[in-house]
């Protein structure tokens, strides 16, 4: 751990890296997995390894991510919202890529895994929807078997999104189990995968679970960090002054940072206050990882509550609590309240309507905004809001608005 | 083989591997029923399992968040956290149990990670149970717990897998205590119309690497399953047909149905 903040060394490592080859990000991560999914998982790693080295394996993926992803995503700038705010506002538009959201980059990746691997099927966890949507839309495009586990509460919120993944060809199961959101659906798709391991991938949606995946998935999202990077650097001419995303399990997160993380750039993770893992700073252990955790006083894992589905979720990827941990990124939370506000400051003031998640990054901008005039902000736009207009237009009471 | 520790080494074992080799080497299947803790009724339900039989009795502490279980028991957890539930509860409850036969818990790791691996593991020995299972803290991960629980005297029991590769197969069985848990198939808890192929394999690899008593769990629906299992293994755990019958028909009906086990069991 110490070689990671004594800063740039000769031999420099990124505060990024490789974790141990235990899965360790400082003190998190790890495989607490049942017994029968610890040879699988380190199938996995052996296999991404191997992959990932190949650089027929890292072109296809990349020309997949351009010809059908629609990558590189744009960054624009918002300058209504930058002459309102006093800072100089940068969006990285995940919400153009195909599905969406950012959630196309790492659900590739992991098919063209999968397949290489030799598995037919795909199972999959969804909050939103965004996850459940890309894997579907993966597993339609290489021809795979998919099955995805969400939440009845979330299926309920999500309508759009169920219907989307079954047009796609995909099985949705409604989670009725324990508080029937993100968390219960992870344990249902972990189920699944301890039945049915030898011919099924799981393909997890964020930078979380155990090893390899809190690792494999953020490599997967480098490709937006990097972007955003030489986007930056071409516009501004160097790094923004802060890096700002939301944080549920962390993957667009993750994605981002780590193309500032060994720079000097202030990274912020936003986390909802219904659901901040961080902000509470506890550690446990549950979805086949350590990390930090919201829990009760004996250790039962608590519900996260939301506005956003996507990011209802008790846990945090560990390598988000290692930053944390460290001092390299902070985790603030906002309310559902600003972040109602600011879904609708930034639909209004750029034409832009952002996913709830993302709502979520913009809120805390406008709360900081006071305290960093002048400066210029990245903020990951990593969804659309489109899915979520259903819902805002109960939040909002706006249903007479047409007429 | 693998390394052994020294209570091994001198011949001496904790309570419930002691009594289960002792059952075993007198010829005598094992039956370890599995009762959630903390469900209505779950204790006049232990007693009808210890009298009709069982060799030890395997409690299950609810947890929020249980990967390794099926519908059944995730059903009786549930029920057993909306009634108050609690880890200290169960194990108050626990305390007061006179079943004459050892007693485990089967809970989460997070459980015991949030109050300290000394401190969990006292609690169960102060509660009267000697022994715990854990099944999302796969041996790669167990060093610290299995250190604990050796120091405090608790037998840290672990599960073997079908997908448990050979090389770590041998040090997995050597470092468990009370038994070697070998999971009978790919997949959660619950009953299944058939015993699978796997439950065979998987104890008899067992088997062949350690002298402790092997015990197959995890989708033995049947006493003529459970009869099956014990052509290679030294016993059986049933969980999910006991919790079902304690859901459906109460405490009293478990004794019964743990008799039909027992039966089956000693007259093949």
């Amino acid at each position: 751990m110490a070689a990671a903040t004594d800063g740039p060394t000769p031999c420099h490592r990124s505060v990024m890296g490789e974790p141990t080859t235990d899965g360790r990000f400082g003190e998190f991560g790890g495989r607490f997995v049942p017994e029968t999914l610890v040879a699988a998982c380190e199938e996995l790693e052996a296999a991404f390894r191997e992959a990932w080295a190949d650089p027929a394996f890292v072109a296809e993926f990349e020309t997949m991510l351009r010809d059908y992803g629609g990558r590189p995503s744009p960054l624009t700038e918002c300058r209504n919202l930058s002459s309102q705010l006093g800072v100089r506002l940068l969006v990285k538009r995940e919400d153009l890529n195909h599905t969406g959201s950012h959630k196309i980059n790492n659900v590739i990746g992991q098919a063209l895994l999968a397949q290489r691997m030799g598995k037919t099927r795909l199972v999959a966890e969804t909050g939103a929807g965004q996850h459940g949507v890309a894997t579907a839309t993966a597993a339609a495009l290489l021809g795979m078997e998919c099955k995805v586990y969400m939440g009845a509460v979330d299926v309920d919120r999500q309508a759009l999104n169920v219907f989307r993944m079954r047009l796609l060809g995909s099985e949705v199961e409604s989670v009725q189990s324990g508080s029937r959101t993100l968390k219960d659906a992870v344990n249902e798709a972990l189920r699944d995968w301890v039945a049915t391991v030898e011919n099924t991938h799981y393909c997890l949606g964020s930078v979380m679970g155990p090893h390899p995946y809190p690792w494999m998935v953020r490599t997967f999202h480098h490709i937006l960090g990097d972007e955003a990077a030489a986007q930056c650097k071409d516009l501004t001419g160097g790094d923004p002054d802060m890096v700002v995303a939301c944080v549920g399990g962390g993957s667009n997160a993750a994605g981002i940072f780590s193309g500032f993380a060994d720079g000097d750039a202030r990274l912020v993770g936003v986390e909802p206050a219904g659901g901040a893992a961080v902000g509470r700073g506890v550690p446990g252990v549950v979805h086949g990882m350590t990390s930090y955790l919201m829990q009760d006083e004996v250790g039962q894992v608590m519900e996260a509550e939301s506005i956003s589905a996507g990011l209802d979720y008790p846990g945090v990827g560990p390598e988000h609590a290692y930053l944390a941990a460290i001092g390299r990124a902070e985790y603030p939370s906002v309310t559902d309240d600003e972040v109602v506000e600011a879904f609708t400051l930034m639909s209004r003031a750029e034409g832009i309507i952002p996913a709830l998640e993302c709502a979520h990054a913009l809120a805390w901008i406008v709360r900081a905004a006071p305290e960093i005039q002048g400066q210029t902000v990245l903020m990951n736009l990593s969804g659309r809001g489109d899915k979520d207009v259903d819902q805002m237009m109960d939040v909002l009471g706006m249903h007479g608005l047409s007429e | 083989m693998s390394e052994a520790s020294p209570a091994d080494r001198a011949g001496t074992f904790g309570a419930l591997e002691t009594h289960l080799r002792a059952r075993r080497d007198s010829g005598a299947k094992l039956l370890v029923p599995y009762v959630t803790g903390g469900y209505q009724g779950w204790q006049r339900a232990v007693e009808a399992a210890a009298a009709a039989g069982a060799d030890a009795i395997e409690i299950g502490v609810p947890f929020s968040d249980p990967v390794m279980d099926g519908p059944v028991i995730q059903q009786a957890s549930t029920a057993a956290l909306a009634d108050g539930a609690t880890p200290a509860s169960v194990l108050e409850e626990a305390r007061e149990l006179d079943t004459g036969v050892p007693h485990a818990v089967m809970t989460y790791y997070n459980l015991c990670h949030h109050q300290g691996h000394e401190r969990f593991a006292s609690a169960l020995l102060d509660a009267g149970v000697c022994a715990a299972i854990l099944p999302d803290l796969p041996y790669v991960e167990a060093g610290p717990w299995l250190e604990a629980a050796a120091e405090t005297g608790l037998e840290a029991i672990l599960l073997a897998a079908p997908t448990t590769p050979e090389h770590r197969l041998a040090d997995l069985c050597g470092a468990s205590r009370g038994f070697v848990y070998a999971v009978g198939l790919l997949g959660v808890t619950g009953e299944r119309t058939a015993l699978a192929r796997t439950a065979t394999q998987i104890a008899a690899r067992c088997l062949a690497v350690t002298d402790r008593p092997v015990l197959t769990g995890v989708g033995i629906g049947s006493p003529s399953q459970a009869v099956e299992a014990c052509e290679v293994s030294d016993g059986v755990i049933i969980g999910s047909a006991v919790v079902r019958t304690l859901m459906s028909d109460g405490p009293e009906a478990v004794g019964e149905l743990v008799a039909s086990y027992r039966t089956a069991l000693d007259h093949g």
